[in-house]
């Protein structure tokens, strides 16, 4: 069961939120609602669910509606229609006293502009969520002094927050939603302020962190390198609804739309792509103590290839053995492949990523061998052409769906 | 012709009729303020009130203030005007703490409350501009002479300050860190006192200050309502000629107020520069 639910979630800004609603369930554009009530729709039937110990990120750039969908998961915004459903508990039906005690306890959020109190110490904001719930001085403050070892801030405790960088000041910001122990943190544009360097430090840290916690965490960022950096799943927004969910592979190798696509150009490839997106399933092979020299020879006339991966009778991967080595045996009027079978090739798991691959490169323009690690079956190959696409980033919409099946049958 | 002041007149007149028992209370305990006050101020030997107040104007500002108290308050006394001081200065110091008591709250609501904002502001408006004499006829009607219809009259004139700066100082707060601080489930009460009030402080004190030096100038012509203090004296130059009377109490007004002046500024600057 998931953690976190949304059903549904529309938010429209304006003062005839019910006739746009209606409207908009009638299947009317944005543009034409605009036109016709003055109402804005910010956030359009966005329905997804989040796991527990999910990193989730929401991307999309300004005015897309990502930071308002975010402000309707604690209603800091009301949402017009639709549902949050936390742990099974409708959150948009909640009463006062309870939406207080959900965002007291189970949600907490951290922001752009970091909203800290320039009147209080580091160790005062850090214990402010504790302070909001009662609880005794000397018990926050030891909670709050125990995060903030957490996110590195030691010997800050009693500097005023407007003293610090704002790298310092975000992990004030952050110690503050953590010291609540909330299920979820919410972090709305946490690190868009923040210099690329220092972006990119932070970046590593809530990886650490969340490695430790397992949090469940929504994450909105504008940044598509970032939201893959960080993110075990994507949702790409635009003009208020979500075009595509998926993790950061399928979004960068099944851009769902042009949209997404002309995002997705602009992204390293390398560390991300892995050998599962680019693998050829069910290449031609040859079997080794089935197919002997005349078999294996007549696979390759019909497949057009040169090199054939060699394979036990159950699919474990043994090497390559190549047209030349197999023409010699021949001569010597051998009839298995086993003298042929080239050995030590290195092979790729089906998570190992395209910058890992490149060393496997070889001058005869062999395949990678991609094989199951716990059993070392041979799962499928990945064609050198691939690899070279990836790495020199040619335009992916010439490139994608059928053309590369027909690159690396090219090659096989 | 219109006659707007026949019915302002007769609605006075009904409100004095009616509410008769209303205004003697506050009457009552307005009095007994301002006399609290104004024992408090008298009592001790001069001397010692002079120390007092320069000790805590180097406190809050430094050499020069406390060097301009000394002398100033000295000048005061030598002229033979501490007691009407004192008394204007108690007058000053109620009028402005009763003006807060109901302003800085006003404030909040304006803040809060986008309506009462609209109906408050032209309020405000009318009662900065009125000519500060107009107060002074209902204040007599209600409370009839003295000390209460000059404090009263003061509250009016000197309250749209300390209403406004509120209001300004807590919309001045930055909407993030209210978001924020409604994100981690703060009441409105703890929104309000936590964070609200405190990012206003060094605003609201602006409001203090102002607010004491409408006071000022408001009691000292609340001395034609037999309010007392150096208005009378300054109220005396002008009724009998005497140039050199009216000049003494201007004088010891001027002394009263750049003091009040600097000492309530000091608090406002110190906070604003801590933040």
């Amino acid at each position: 069961m998931s953690k976190l639910k949304i059903e549904d979630l529309t938010l429209i800004f304006g003062k005839e939120k019910e006739t746009a609603l209606s409207l908009l369930k009638q299947g009317k554009s944005k543009a034409e609602i605009l036109k016709e009530t003055g109402c804005t729709v910010a956030v359009k039937n966005a329905s997804f669910s989040i796991e527990q110990g999910e990193f989730f990120v929401i991307m999309g750039l300004s005015g897309s509606g990502k930071s308002s969908l975010l402000r309707c998961l604690n209603r800091l915004i009301e949402p017009t229609a639709g549902s949050v459903i936390l742990n099974h508990r409708n959150i948009t039906s909640l009463g006062d006293l309870e939406l207080q005690a959900v965002r007291r306890k189970e949600m907490a959020m951290v922001f752009q502009n970091f909203g800290l109190l320039p009147h209080r110490t580091v160790l005062e904001n850090v214990a402010f969520g504790l302070e909001l719930q009662d609880v005794p001085k000397a018990e926050r403050e030891e909670k709050a002094k125990a995060v903030i070892e957490m996110v590195s801030l030691r010997g800050y405790e009693n500097q005023h927050t407007g003293e610090l960088s704002g790298g310092m000041q975000q992990r004030v910001g952050l110690a503050r939603a953590l010291a609540n122990d909330p299920e979820i943190l919410l972090m709305d544009e946490a690190f868009s302020a923040l210099d690329p360097l220092i972006r990119t430090q932070m970046q590593d840290e809530l990886i650490d962190l969340q490695e430790k916690m397992h949090r469940t965490i929504v994450f909105i960022t504008h940044d598509l390198d970032e939201a893959i950096r960080l993110g075990d799943r994507i949702a790409i927004m635009k003009d208020g609804e979500i075009i595509q969910i998926g993790t950061p592979e399928d979004i960068l190798t099944n851009p769902a739309t042009d949209y997404v696509a002309s995002f997705v150009e602009k992204v390293d490839r390398k560390s991300i792509i892995t050998a599962a997106s680019l693998l050829f399933e069910k290449p031609t092979v040859a079997i080794f103590k089935k197919d002997g020299v005349e078999g294996s020879l007549r696979k390759m006339r019909t497949s057009g290839l040169t090199t054939l991966p060699a394979v036990s009778v159950d699919k474990h991967f043994l090497g390559f053995v190549y047209l030349k080595d197999l023409l010699d045996l021949k001569a010597q009027k051998e009839t298995s492949i086993e003298k042929a079978i080239i050995k030590d090739i290195p092979v790729a798991y089906p998570e190992t990523t395209v910058e890992q691959m490149l060393p496997f490169i070889a001058e005869n323009g062999r395949a990678v061998p991609v094989v199951d690690e716990k059993t070392n079956k041979l799962i499928g190959i990945v064609a050198q052409t691939s690899l070279l696409i990836e790495t020199t980033g040619a335009s992916w919409e010439n490139v994608t769906g059928n053309t590369i099946d027909n690159l690396q049958k090219e090659i096989l | 012709m219109i006659h707007i002041g026949t019915y302002i007149e007769q609605f006075i007149n009904w409100l004095t009729l009616n509410f008769g028992s209303f205004f003697n209370l506050i009457k009552v305990v307005v009095e007994s303020v301002v006399n609290a006050v104004e024992w408090v101020l008298m009592f001790p030997p001069f001397y010692m009130v002079i120390a007092l107040i320069a000790f805590l104007a180097w406190k809050r500002t430094g050499w020069g203030l406390t060097v301009f108290t000394i002398l100033g308050l000295g000048l005061i006394w030598g002229m033979g005007y501490w007691e009407q001081t004192m008394a204007t200065l108690a007058l000053i110091l109620s009028a402005a703490f009763i003006a807060l008591l109901m302003g800085v709250p006003l404030g909040i609501w304006a803040a809060k409350n986008p309506m009462a904002g609209k109906v408050i502001r032209p309020i405000l408006d009318l009662m900065q501009t009125m000519p500060a004499f107009v107060y002074l006829i209902p204040a007599v009607l209600f409370f009839g002479l003295g000390k209460v219809p000059g404090a009263f009259a003061t509250v009016i004139f000197a309250m749209p300050p300390a209403v406004r700066l509120t209001t300004l100082g807590i919309s001045q707060v930055p909407p993030s860190i209210v978001e924020a601080t409604r994100s981690f489930g703060a009441t409105p009460r703890q929104l309000l006192f936590k964070v609200e009030l405190p990012l206003a402080l060094p605003t609201i004190l602006a409001g203090v200050n102002q607010t004491i030096m409408m006071a000022l100038s408001m009691v000292v012509v609340s001395a034609m309502i037999a309010a007392g203090g150096l208005g009378e004296v300054v109220l005396k130059g002008i009724t009998q000629l005497k140039i050199g009377l009216g000049f003494e109490g201007g004088i010891a007004v001027v002394i009263l107020a750049v003091i009040l002046d600097r000492i309530t500024q000091s608090f406002g600057a110190k906070n604003l520069a801590k933040v």
